[in-house]
């Protein structure tokens, strides 16, 4: 019992995160590594904020704002600086690395005394499934505003945004502020949950969402009339069940990423054709360069 | 309406490959002019459609769009009053969207994107009557995603997203050559339908020949970056499909290749 309440629990926090690698892998087509960045960051705002004495929501508050910025610096290295978007991920990721260190002044904060999100005595898995819900209904609300239709319009078609008169470069830099604002988010929970902040914690998480996001879409997607949120956060708590599993029948903790990427690779070897394989999506039509440069 | 002055426009300047499109290019169109563009491959159509909506930067002059000067102004701001449609049908709308969210997208052009519900429900009734205009059937497929859609359907509803809003000036860059002959009759006539029914200025570029004597009320035949021909009213009701294959001829005869891939694809 314990053990599926614990992935219950790790699926719903990594859950968070799985929303927003979702708008920038599935809404904006942008493979952004930063997360790897933004999530430990998340949890070293949090950390150093909870030893402060801060209010466990407002720290949490304080990762989301911190994930933002990061996002939007990812934003502004491929759209000012026309900085690929692979490069630009892995610049900020690789620079957040030090701020945290900054952040937390030391590599890692055990948060055992302070107070969390989860002190309120209503119990774990009933807070995270609330906030989860929460979460899941204002990003569906959002897609569903006008702004909402030109994040979801933008990995699709940009020209179309661009038709409307409308910063194709804006509507990415928010997207990935958002969705940046969600992994630092779900960073923060988790630092929360395990009672420690560590500058490590972020490696692989951007493995970890494709994951979440390909198996979701795999055993959900033919199901009608459910919400790509929802297939989305199902995904995470499978993928957490797969890897709880995994170490269950006797793998050691050690080789948790060495099975998150064969689980992604035997995923995509299996289930390729009928998903876009990791970044290369299927090419609709000719490219926005074709139209700009037909003379045939 | 629309007047472009002294444009220059070179492509890789400084390599061997330096090509000299136009030089010291000026035109005016008066405002409800439709105008069809024709000319061989190589001719600046579609560069001269890019230069006007800003997608591709001219190297010097000035473009002037109801007498404001939008030589400099970014891509995405000039369509604010720009209308455009592709010759890849998948380049007018987003295909994992429905038909409603496309419209519903195409509709509110020049007024804010913000956090109001993405879809007015009062904008329906509408939607659905333009769309039953198109006489495709499609006013009951509003949930349809439009990546289902073929691509004459698609087409056509590029088309009412564009001139939604009403454009000051629409650009229709080959957007029938993507599709089958019935289909292409089907897309022009609704093309017509459009722009003479909102009166919107209209530059077509087109490699029918016949298309382009039967639509508008101006021709004008490009050849490497300059104005062969330009001929409007009673000049244009009287060309003939001979008169301007001899045009053609007489540009082209240094270019023989041009030639016969043009004779091939009358239609």
């Amino acid at each position: 019992m314990d053990f599926l309440i614990n992935i219950l629990e790790q699926g719903l926090i990594f859950g968070i995160m799985v929303l927003g690698v979702f708008i920038t892998y599935k809404l904006l087509n942008f493979p952004d590594l930063s997360v790897d960045g933004t999530f430990p960051l998340g949890a070293s705002i949090t950390a150093s904020a909870l030893v402060l004495g801060i209010n466990p929501w407002i720290a949490t508050i304080f990762a989301f704002i911190g994930g933002a910025i990061g996002g939007a610096i990812t934003g502004f290295l491929h759209v000012k600086l026309k900085i690929t978007n692979l490069l630009s991920g892995i610049l900020v990721m690789t620079g957040i690395y030090s701020i945290n260190l900054r952040i937390m002044g030391k590599a890692n904060i055990a948060l055992f005394q302070q107070k969390t999100i989860f002190s309120s005595g209503v119990g774990v898995l009933l807070t995270l499934g609330i906030f989860v819900l929460v979460i899941k209904i204002i990003l569906d609300l959002f897609l569903k505003t006008k702004l909402g239709f030109l994040l979801n319009a933008i990995g699709d078609n940009p020209v179309l945004v661009s038709s409307l008169g409308l910063d194709v470069g804006k509507v990415k830099f928010l997207g990935l502020a958002l969705s940046n604002g969600l992994v630092a988010m779900s960073g923060s929970i988790m630092a929360q949950y395990q009672g420690f902040s560590d500058v490590g914690m972020g490696t692989g998480v951007i493995v970890m969402g494709l994951a979440s996001i390909i198996i979701g879409e795999m055993i959900f997607k033919r199901i009608p009339f459910v919400l790509t949120t929802t297939i989305v956060l199902f995904g995470s708590i499978l993928y957490k069940a797969i890897t709880a599993i995994a170490l269950r029948m006797g793998l050691p903790a050690t080789d948790l990423r060495l099975i998150t990427a064969i689980i992604v690779v035997a995923i995509l070897s299996i289930y390729g054709r009928g998903i876009p394989l990791l970044w290369k999506r299927k090419v609709k039509g000719g490219a926005p360069l074709v139209a700009t440069t037909k003379h045939i | 309406m629309l007047r472009l002055q002294n444009i220059s426009k070179t492509f890789n300047i400084g390599t061997i490959n330096e090509n000299n499109l136009f030089n010291n290019f000026s035109l005016t169109i008066r405002e409800g002019d439709f105008v069809t563009i024709i000319g061989s491959n190589g001719a600046g159509k579609s560069s001269l459609l890019n230069i006007i909506s800003g997608a591709m930067p001219q190297d010097n002059g000035n473009i002037f769009i109801k007498d404001r000067d939008v030589s400099l102004m970014e891509e995405y701001k000039r369509n604010k009053f720009i209308g455009r449609v592709f010759q890849n049908p998948a380049l007018g709308t987003s295909p994992k969207m429905t038909l409603l969210e496309n419209l519903a997208m195409a509709y509110n052009k020049g007024k804010k994107f913000n956090l109001t519900p993405g879809i007015q429900k009062k904008d329906i009734p509408y939607f659905k009557e333009v769309l039953s205009e198109l006489s495709l059937g499609l006013e009951d497929r509003l949930d349809t995603k439009v990546g289902l859609l073929s691509g004459g359907q698609r087409q056509a509803v590029a088309i009412l997203m564009a001139t939604m809003t009403d454009p000051q000036i629409l650009l229709l860059d080959e957007h029938t050559a993507a599709l089958d002959p019935k289909t292409s009759d089907v897309i022009l006539t609704l093309t017509e339908k459009i722009i003479r029914e909102k009166g919107i200025t209209t530059l077509m570029v087109t490699h029918n020949l016949k298309q382009a004597i039967e639509m508008g009320n101006r021709l004008i035949m490009l050849h490497r970056g300059e104005i062969l021909l330009d001929c409007d009213g009673e000049e244009k009701a009287q060309l003939t499909m001979k008169k301007l294959l001899s045009y053609f001829e007489k540009a082209n005869k240094d270019d023989l290749v041009s030639d016969q891939m043009l004779f091939s694809n009358i239609g």
